[in-house]
């Protein structure tokens, strides 16, 4: 078990969703976040004066998987959020050590299928 | 108590003296029937004018309800974009009105358009005299008896009202510089054109078409330079899914869209009543703000009984739309109809704008505000429903009456063809100046801007910097 950790650029929001619902991924919990990597932020301007954002808006996707579906998540993870240019995000993924579904009490693969 | 009494005698001092100047005038000038007469002209004069300015000052009100309703129905990201056209746009009117479009609406001239006085409303002119006595460049209003500054203004708010129901049907995807150029061409050419023919004592006021306050001089056309925008713009990416089913985008602050709803009902009160332009004995206002009212209230409850039925759950923008749908349509009738008859017209009216919010959708023609449903379907409907409506000389005009009230189809077919007309020229012309503007200058953002927002690329800033971004779902 994998939890896939995923920042994009918010507009590829829906464009990584439906390339994860082509391959079969789901289930996904997604939120709005700020942060600053490479891409290094932009000039907004106010009253005339420019301020520097380097704080930007990302997704950022948490997707627990199965180890047979970690490579077709992270591919499709990529296909969506791509776009060549500095900012396109980065993806971590950790190991998983437990998973629980409330409902049932299912454990491991189980409750994440 | 000496002070008191100080005060009471200098009273007394100022009252007697304030009595005997004005017995002494009095008696050296004896009040003839030419003396009271012309006061008389004078105070009616001033009564009317401050009528037609307060009025008009409701109507530039509307401009802020304008602004609230098109910014709550946009997404967050757009919304210094859209606040911006919104305020921009009667900066724009005030100019181009002032520099050619009263001129070609009201000059005299041909049936087709104005030709005195036709830059910088520099034509001669004798108002606030009127009919015969009226001489000048601007005879087509001088049944109104303010001064000539006077009319310009409650005419310009009027101009600038079409000119902001473009904005929130193009919005979320439109180029700001493009918005501007159309919006001048619109209130300086466009909307003066059509105006001169039906206000401007042009062909189709000849051809006994009526128009109280502008169903079809000001929101059809409006409507209709929106639509052919909006055709050439194409729906905001994600509006459609790729099976071709609709994806609702929901607005981001349906409190503003509320409030922005209640201020323009508040702002028809100067719209729809101060189309007077004068006051007389006051029927006519009153009969005209509770035929206004009327409609409103019923065009609510029909939307909001359409959005419950189709819906399953009433939904508030179509609640709001409702109203203004209901405003729309009474605008033309409002004083030329029953107050019974004007509560129909606004039952109509919500009932034709939710269907026409869902059929446009299916059509593929994407507006985020709702701007044709309303102003361009009740439009149509309103100048149509005097032709059914009208009571001849309900509130003192000729009009002769309306299918309903045994007036035959003559009036109709008047109505009908200036629907027509209007409609035709106002839409192959907007198609043109849209597209021209496309080639030249280009109309939609780009696809990478669209997504992140028009607030950042057309403006560099955020209307709300201290949130955390808003995810488009």
């Amino acid at each position: 078990m994998k939890l896939i950790i995923a920042v994009v650029q918010p507009e590829k929001l829906t464009d990584v969703k439906e390339a994860l619902a082509a391959a079969k991924v789901g289930k996904m919990t997604v939120s709005s976040v700020i942060g600053c990597g490479a891409q290094g932020g932009y000039t907004e301007s106010y009253r005339g004066v420019t301020t520097e954002v380097n704080l930007l808006d990302k997704a950022r996707f948490e997707i627990a998987v199965n180890d047979d579906f970690v490579k077709p998540a992270i591919e499709a993870i990529i296909k969506g959020a791509r776009t060549g240019k500095i900012g396109d995000g980065k993806i971590f993924v950790v190991p998983l050590e437990q998973c629980i579904r409330v409902r049932t009490g299912e454990t491991g693969s189980e409750a994440i299928g | 108590m000496r002070k008191l009494s100080g005060i009471l005698a200098l009273a007394l001092i100022i009252g007697a003296s304030a009595t005997a100047a004005f017995a002494a005038e009095n008696a050296s000038a004896a009040v003839t029937r030419e003396a009271l007469d012309a006061l008389k002209a004078s105070i009616a004069v001033g009564m009317d004018t401050v009528w037609v300015l307060f009025a008009a000052f409701l109507v530039f009100f509307m401009n802020l309800g304008f602004a609230m309703v098109e910014s709550g129905l946009a997404r967050a990201k757009n919304t210094v974009n859209i606040l911006a056209k919104n305020f921009i746009v009667f900066a724009i009117a005030s100019l181009s009105f002032y520099a050619i479009g009263w001129g070609l609406m009201f000059g005299n001239g041909n049936p087709f358009m104005g030709l005195e006085g036709l830059f910088f409303v520099n034509g001669a002119d004798t108002s606030p005299a009127i009919g015969e006595a009226y001489k000048g460049a601007y005879s087509a209003i001088s049944w109104t008896g303010v001064p000539l500054w006077a009319k310009f203004f409650f005419q310009l708010v009027f101009a600038g009202t079409a000119a902001t129901i473009v904005s929130g049907a193009v919005a979320e995807r439109i180029k700001f510089s493009s918005f501007i150029f159309f919006s001048f061409i619109l209130v300086g050419i466009m909307y003066p054109l059509t105006g001169h023919w039906i206000w401007g004592g042009g062909w189709l006021a000849s051809l006994g078409m009526f128009d109280f306050a502008g169903s079809t001089v000001v929101h059809s056309v409006g409507g209709w330079s929106a639509l052919a925008g909006v055709l050439l713009l194409g729906p905001r990416l994600g509006k459609y899914r790729a099976d071709g089913s609709v994806n609702p985008i929901y607005g981001h602050n349906m409190s503003l869209v509320t409030l922005g709803g209640l201020v323009l009902w508040f702002g028809w009160f100067g719209f729809n009543p101060g189309s007077t332009m004068a006051v007389g004995d006051g029927s006519a206002i009153a009969h005209v703000a509770v035929t206004t009212n009327t409609a409103a209230a019923a065009a609510i409850l029909s939307s909001t009984f359409m959005s419950w039925v189709i819906q399953k759950k009433p939904d508030l923008s179509m609640i709001i739309n409702g109203a203004l749908a209901g405003l729309v349509a009474i605008t033309a009738p409002c004083a030329f109809v029953s107050v019974g008859s004007s509560a129909i017209i606004g039952l109509v009216a919500g009932v034709l704008v939710v269907l026409a919010v869902m059929m446009f959708d299916r059509l593929k023609i994407d507006d985020p505000v709702g701007a044709l449903s309303v102003h361009l379907v009740n439009g149509i409907f309103g100048t149509l429903a005097v032709g059914l409506f009208a009571q001849d000389k309900i509130t003192g005009t000729a009009t002769g009456s309306g299918l309903f009230f045994g007036g035959g189809l003559k009036l109709l077919a008047s109505q009908a063809i200036g629907v027509v007309a209007v409609g035709a020229f106002t839409f192959v012309l907007a198609l043109v100046v849209w597209y021209v503007i496309r080639l030249v200058m280009g109309m939609r953002v780009s696809r990478e801007e669209e997504i992140a927002g028009l607030d950042l690329g057309e403006h560099g800033m955020k209307a709300y910097p201290d949130f955390q971004g808003f995810l488009t779902k």
